[in-house]
């Protein structure tokens, strides 16, 4: 066993003063107070708006800024003609380590697409935001670019979306009139997805 | 007669709403203050009718909150001394403002009001002896918490403010031997001459060792941050753990309260008090031999916003200090006020003496 001798440092005479030390400290916090208020009152009038006062980011008014790799709820990307991208292979739900993708394909009105999405599910309750889905999607189809992090509901099923609200992220809670059971037929469209194709 | 006591009423009721104005205030100050210090916006969301106003309604809220917790005595403790331990820390540490003068006086018809709730002969022996009792409501509170965290925090408070309140006490020996009077208000209005016509003799000039020594055993006795152990909020238990609601916002009014009582005397001994610079009852005389009148109204506004000034910014300082500087070991908090302070407030009253004796009167 060998011994180790901590050497504890011992305040110099200069430090055992206190008061130069205690001047030093409160030069530091002169500083920030001094910096910070004369910040926050250019603000106010307007200026100096490139400098933050504070490192704090107001969460509800401000949100903070995320890398572009975050990820965040999905969305199902969109043709120039609103019809979803997806082709209704399946591989997404293949993938999915947590089961919460629920795909029921149908067969595309255009004899050059296979197939399409009659429904397209998926449970966020269930989801563990792996990112596979985006990885392995072959047309592109599905993304997790939307930045909402702020997902929260009173239930479960309210954390189930339809390919409505995975289709345009602006629609953050259940539609009223849609019924939502889970596999659910949507009461909007009668089950079909709208659109000429 | 009916006139004095009403006047006395007048004056005792405006420090009153000051001070406790004051020290509700001070809750924000902190808030704001420590936010800025460490880039921080500090707490701004109460609003009374979507009026934010920097967040100064959080005093406000806070108070609420006190008020309608559960007030929660423990069993077994003394139900009476449990109570009447915030009491007692709040009351003393008001009747204190009563000896210190905020102004010189105000003459209304041929009537003088001195601005002074009470003119004590003995005034800095009142209110060293109001700061003293202050300590019963810490141990009482430690005492009947039947709690025995609370009183081992207790006796760690009780150490802690007795051996520096005689650090504070010699330091303070000086200043009354330079002007030769305990009575606050003689002390002030002995503040005003000149050195030489330019630097006034506040005892900051002539007790300047007096002032460090003062000011830091004060800080020991507000029980604030440099010196928190009886509390230490966060970690260590304090003697208050026992208490809850307004009872526990009664210990932290205390807390505020003492912080307003030393930057007073601080205010009072060590800055001149109520005095102005160049400020005569006659009005501004000037060194080189300008005059500016000033009414009897004004002159008495001036006191009163310089003693207010000198105050506040003491506060600040205080407060700049509480959020710069980490708490003391107890052993570094005792060793401080009786092997640090205490020998150098000695030396200070044995130095003033001798200049005293061969340089005879006041410098």
């Amino acid at each position: 066993m060998g011994v180790k001798v901590v050497r504890r440092p011992e305040l110099t005479f200069w430090e055992k003063l206190y008061v130069p030390q205690i001047l030093c400290g409160l030069k530091i916090t002169f500083t920030h107070f001094f910096r910070n208020l004369l910040i926050h009152i250019a603000h106010r009038f307007g200026r100096l708006r490139h400098l933050r006062a504070g490192a704090t980011i107001q969460y509800p008014e401000e949100l903070r800024p995320l890398m572009s790799r975050y990820r965040s709820r999905h969305r199902l990307t969109v043709h120039a003609d609103d019809t979803p991208r997806c082709v209704g292979c399946m591989l997404c739900e293949t993938v999915c380590p947590a089961r919460c993708i629920t795909i029921v394909p149908g067969e595309h009105p255009d004899p050059n697409v296979e197939k399409y999405p009659v429904r397209f599910d998926i449970d966020l309750g269930v989801c563990v935001y792996c990112g596979y889905c985006v990885e392995v999607c072959p047309e592109d189809a599905i993304r997790m670019d939307t930045g909402i992090l702020d997902l929260a509901a009173y239930s479960r099923e309210e954390m189930q979306l339809d390919i409505h609200q995975l289709m345009n992220p602006s629609l953050r809670k259940p539609i009223s009139d849609c019924s939502l059971e889970f596999p659910h037929r949507c009461g909007l469209a009668d089950g079909e997805m709208k659109g000429s194709w | 007669m009916i006139e004095v006591l009403l006047i006395k009423f007048v004056l005792a009721g405006f420090v009153f709403f000051l001070v406790l104005n004051l020290a509700g205030l001070h809750t924000w100050v902190e808030r704001k203050q420590s936010a800025l210090i460490q880039d921080r916006i500090g707490a701004n969301r109460a609003t009374i009718f979507d009026v934010r106003l920097l967040g100064i309604f959080h005093g406000v809220a806070d108070v609420l909150k006190m008020f309608t917790k559960e007030d929660i005595v423990p069993a077994g403790a003394d139900r009476a001394l449990h109570t009447l331990a915030p009491f007692f820390s709040v009351f003393f540490a008001l009747v204190t403002f009563a000896a210190i003068p905020f102004g010189d006086r105000l003459v209304l018809g041929d009537r003088v009001i001195v601005l002074q709730v009470a003119n004590i002969d003995a005034a800095l022996l009142y209110v060293f002896a109001m700061l003293s009792l202050g300590v019963y409501g810490v141990i009482l509170a430690g005492f009947a918490s039947r709690n025995n965290y609370a009183i081992l925090g207790g006796l760690r408070a009780t150490a802690q403010m007795i051996s520096y309140e005689i650090a504070l006490g010699i330091s303070i020996i000086g200043v009354v031997m330079v002007y030769g009077t305990m009575n606050l208000s003689e002390m002030v209005r002995a503040q005003g001459q000149m050195i030489g016509g330019w630097i006034p003799l506040w005892g900051i000039v002539t007790q300047p060792v007096a002032f460090f020594v003062f000011v830091t055993a004060a800080l020991a006795e507000t029980k604030r941050l440099p010196f928190d152990l009886p509390e230490g909020e966060s970690e260590i238990i304090g003697y208050f753990v026992e208490y809850s609601g307004m009872k526990f916002g009664m210990f932290y009014l205390t807390d505020f309260l003492e912080t307003i009582v030393v930057a007073s005397l601080a205010t009072t001994l060590f800055l001149g008090g109520w005095q102005v610079p160049f400020l005569t009852p006659d009005g501004f005389l000037f060194p080189w031999g300008g005059e500016l009148p000033v009414s009897n109204w004004v002159y008495a506004l001036l006191g009163f916003a310089s003693f207010s000034i000198k105050g506040l910014a003491f506060l600040f300082v205080f407060m700049q200090v509480r959020w710069t500087l980490p708490r003391f070991r107890y052993d570094q908090l005792m060793s401080l006020g009786w092997k640090g302070l205490f020998p150098v407030a000695v030396v200070n009253v044995v130095v003033t003496a001798v200049v005293l004796v061969f340089f005879g009167e006041a410098p």
